[in-house]
């Protein structure tokens, strides 16, 4: 798995390498005085790009654990983007304090041992249920339905989706075995470059609209040519997952249309608190909920769709 | 005086001095902590690193220079005030020149109540403290002063113009006169409003254990006492100028979730 995971780094360092390249030369032929906005933030990008790869990849070659200790990492800087938005009152202190400090760590604890049965309905079922019953004991009833829903729906994002990534090293899979983490790699892989290719398309040749009020970056044309070509680059990936081609393009297309719709709905909760981006943590980028929402809406899908068709 | 004058009115001598690497020594002179042991010194700026690393971990703190530059002019930033945590907030976001030479104003009985207090507010913030309590002051002495003498000095400050915490349901409590008095004696000295957002619900009162929110620090445009503005005048103009420096202000309204839900 080691060499395999190698050839991936060295292939995307390459990768990263070119598009540096490309971004250096726009900038020096479009861009020699730094004013132009649009170049400046394509190269934040790409740089925060070389962090951001360079931090999982080392989590990967360290293995199970760091991996599940970047995503709680990950859960909470996202659960902190996110509940800064949420509905509160005065006295949601100690729930609030209890999403961050229990139901977070015991989400991932779960996950560090194991246990499917129970890390896989702690929030949906138990979180869900307990949170706003201490909620209610403080007496309180203004918003009461607006505040328990929305601390629900961001444990349920920034964790309880966000963990099925990590989630994917416990599957059980014959024939795969000491490979899972390969998995994570594709996912990231598929779901992250379909939002650069979207991104291109869209800045090439993006014309028609899809949603204006929600998101005005998103076009026809830069969701097709993305989600097709990501997809074929996870199909041609196939090799490090355990599916055959045909099964690697059809969970490539299940991943890359779910994270383009996942991105769609969190830009209508941004467009709807009026704010451009969930944070500023990551230069170029915004904040980590702006660069996790796609992973976020495809790892559920995706776990749960290989669990069915391959786990034993 | 006009825009240019304004802004060509800052002191080409303390910027130059700032950029080299010995800044250090334009903080000599209006700095208590030039007295003190080596050792205190080094302890203070330990904990001053501490201070804002802890601000930034909890609370990813950022600064939104809105309508402003981060630069080195003598100012007075005047800030709403919800919770103890809002100066370190502020100190965290400043860049460190800046950050070396702007002094807090705050209040000397809650400053001086323990050695340790005492020894953030004086060694580590180098705040200008204030007695609050009229019948601690000596006769005649004029708490004023000690920040005039501050800013003639050439220090810039952190103050919270509302005087307490705001524990109500409103945005802002009405200003003191502090910040009038100071925009009165010194016309070219710049009005900073500062918004601090969400530190209520970082850390409500009472409570010890924070929520880790984002908190936003927006610095607005300075603003100057006109000639001859009176204190009112000039103190609603300050109340609005902070209230509109609220990101919230320049944010479409939200819409009504509850329309038609009222009982």
């Amino acid at each position: 798995m080691i060499s395999d995971l190698i050839y991936l780094l060295t292939g995307t360092f390459i990768f990263l390498g070119v598009a540096t390249g490309i971004g250096q030369a726009i900038a020096w032929r479009f861009d020699p005085n730094d004013t132009n906005p649009t170049v400046q933030n394509l190269n934040a990008r790409i740089n925060a790009w070389w962090m951001m790869v360079i931090v999982l990849g080392a989590a990967f070659l360290i293995g199970q654990g760091a991996v599940i200790f970047l995503f709680a990492f990950l859960s909470f800087s996202a659960l902190r983007e996110f509940m800064t938005l949420t509905t509160k009152n005065r006295v949601d202190h100690w729930s609030l304090l209890l999403a961050f400090f229990v139901a977070l760590p015991g989400q991932y604890y779960l996950i560090w041992i194991n246990w499917y049965g129970l890390y896989s309905i702690f929030i949906p079922v138990y979180v869900f249920l307990l949170l706003p019953i201490f909620t209610v004991l403080k007496g309180e009833e203004k918003d009461f339905l607006i505040r328990i829903s929305e601390t629900q729906y961001a444990l349920m994002i920034c964790v309880f989706c966000a963990s099925h990534v990590p989630a994917l090293l416990t599957l059980d899979i014959p024939g795969f075995e000491g490979r899972n983490i390969l998995m994570i790699a594709w996912l990231v892989i598929v779901v992250q470059i379909s939002d650069v290719l979207q991104y291109v398309w869209g800045k090439l040749l993006g014309k028609h609209k899809i949603a204006p009020r929600i998101s005005p970056s998103k076009t026809w044309e830069g969701f097709i040519g993305g989600v097709l070509s990501a997809t074929l680059i996870g199909t041609a990936l196939f090799w490090i997952t355990p599916f055959s081609p045909i099964y690697a393009f059809l969970m490539a297309l299940a991943c890359t249309l779910m994270g383009f719709f996942g991105g769609l709905v969190m830009s209508a909760i941004k467009r709807d608190r009026g704010i451009k981006d969930w944070g500023h943590l990551i230069s170029g980028h915004g904040g980590f909920i702006d660069r996790l929402d796609s992973v976020v809406f495809a790892a559920p899908i995706f776990f749960h769709l290989t669990r069915y068709a391959w786990a034993a | 005086m006009s825009l240019t004058k304004r802004l060509n009115g800052l002191s080409p001598a303390r910027d130059t001095l700032a950029g080299l690497p010995n800044a250090e020594f334009s903080r000599q002179g209006s700095d208590m902590t030039d007295q003190s042991p080596l050792y205190r010194r080094l302890a203070a700026r330990a904990f001053g690193w501490g201070i804002q690393m802890a601000a930034h971990i909890v609370t990813a703190v950022r600064a939104d220079w809105h309508g402003c530059e981060p630069i080195d002019n003598q100012r007075v930033y005047f800030a709403n005030h919800t919770s103890n945590a809002d100066l370190p907030m502020i100190w965290a976001v400043l860049p460190p020149q800046i950050r070396r030479k702007v002094r807090p104003v705050a209040a000397a009985d809650y400053w001086l109540k323990n050695p340790l207090r005492a020894f953030i507010g004086k060694d580590v913030l180098n705040a200008v403290l204030i007695d609050r309590r009229p019948e601690a002051r000596a006769e005649g002495e004029n708490p004023m002063q000690d920040i005039l003498d501050a800013l003639s000095e050439g220090a810039s400050l952190i103050i919270f113009p509302e005087g307490l915490r705001n524990m109500t349901e409103e945005k802002l409590m009405p200003l003191k006169a502090g910040i009038y008095n100071m925009g009165a004696a010194m016309p070219d000295l710049e009005l900073v409003p500062v918004w601090i957002e969400n530190l209520n619900k970082i850390m409500p009162k009472g409570e010890v254990v924070p929520v880790p929110l984002i908190c936003t620090v927006t610095f607005g445009a300075p603003m100057y006492v006109g000639e001859g503005e009176d204190k009112d005048t000039f103190l609603a103009r300050a109340t609005q100028a902070l209230l509109e420096t609220d990101p919230d202000y320049r944010r479409p309204s939200r819409s009504l979730p509850r329309e038609g839900a009222t009982a």
